[in-house]
């Protein structure tokens, strides 16, 4: 297996350990259906982050304004069953790159050095934008792209489709205007 | 027997989870150029992994729901705040190149800048909290349709749902694989 020289975007880690996407989909679905039986606790990531923002607020703004919030009142940091899928889901992809070995420290990814340059700063500022703003839009919404795109979705539920559909065409507008030429 | 609850579920929890991290970094959805080259059209990995997901879980689920070893657990459609929060959240998926989930995954790859990003998004949920009584009586409260799915409101099977995305699928599938995206 010879090292290619890596064209942009997503070609660079197709070293022979990646699984097929279709492979990876029926496996989330096969699990899917394990989570509904055996635990009934669809898979979901962003209550349990929420959770734990309510512990990382504590020592700024005191334990008395986190347990009189209305938000972290009903939903306060714990070690419940989706902290612990949180953190699962870490030392999963934690384990696969490291037995794939294709664990790498990445500060600027390669379709965004094209675009946007070399600048950690500038990486590193839209980044925690980004993450913020994916972490409030799914709170309002009720979950992410596993909660609601994925354990909606498959229900059929109109929270997830409705959710799906307006994540995609925003994302895609949001593409639009930020990928315009690469420098 | 089943669903597991207390202590042994929390084992499960992490083994779930675990098994989640390990599809998403195996699927290459950990990866940053993978999921913005999604939105530029320029690889439908994330498709992909999402649409199998949902039809090969839903059939699945169906099947098992019918059968009774499973419950529902659709929740309730708050249309403005699910609108409004996923036009927000896709902004945000775009600008971190990673979704909540695949973020943390991220993570654990060695991804610094997903790092950067999920200490905002500790910052995002901080200020949900803080807006939520505003959220809740003003954006949550409007259009509320209940725990509503796609075949109640439009009045047919799931089971005719399932095979008309199966279908359109295999299409959408085959058209992006003789392009290679």
């Amino acid at each position: 297996m010879g090292q290619s020289n890596q064209p942009t975007g997503s070609a660079e880690t197709s070293t022979g350990v990646n699984w097929s996407p279709y492979l990876v989909g029926i496996g989330i679905g096969v699990l899917s259906w394990i989570v509904f039986v055996v635990v009934a606790n669809p898979i979901g990531i962003t209550t349990s982050v929420a959770q734990i923002a309510g512990g990382v607020a504590t020592p700024f703004v005191g334990a008395d304004v986190v347990s009189q919030n209305a938000y972290w009142k009903t939903n306060a940091m714990k070690l419940d069953y989706g902290t612990l899928f949180l953190i699962g889901t870490f030392f999963g992809a934690l384990a696969s790159s490291l037995v794939g070995r294709t664990f790498k420290v990445e500060s600027i990814p390669t379709v965004w050095s094209e675009y946007f340059g070399p600048s950690k700063t500038k990486r590193f500022i839209a980044a925690f934008i980004g993450g913020a703003l994916a972490m409030y839009g799914a709170r309002m919404a009720g979950g992410c792209t596993s909660g609601n795109g994925i354990s909606q979705g498959l229900q059929l539920a109109v929270v997830g489709w409705t959710f799906l559909a307006v994540m995609f065409a925003s994302g895609l507008i949001t593409t639009l205007l930020m990928f315009r030429r690469p420098r | 027997m089943f669903p597991i609850k207390g202590e042994a579920a929390l084992v499960l929890a992490v083994i779930f989870g675990f098994a989640f991290g390990w599809l998403l970094q195996r699927g290459k959805v950990t990866n940053y150029n993978t999921i913005v080259n999604q939105f530029r059209l320029k690889d439908f990995t994330v498709l992909k992994v999402m649409m199998t997901a949902i039809i090969v879980g839903g059939i699945g689920v169906l099947v098992l729901t019918n059968m009774g070893m499973a419950k529902w657990h659709i929740r309730d459609a708050n249309m403005l705040g699910t609108i409004i929060g996923a036009a927000i959240f896709g902004v945000g998926m775009v600008l971190y190149g990673y979704c909540p989930g695949t973020g943390v995954a991220a993570i654990a790859t060695g991804s610094v800048h997903a790092l950067v990003g999920a200490v905002g998004m500790i910052a995002g949920a901080m200020l949900y909290a803080f807006s939520f009584e505003w959220v809740k009586a003003n954006i949550l409260a409007v259009w509320k349709l209940g725990k509503v799915s796609l075949p109640q409101i439009m009045g047919v099977s799931p089971l005719l749902l399932y095979a008309v995305l199966a279908v359109f699928a295999l299409v959408l599938f085959r058209w992006v694989e003789k392009r290679h995206l």
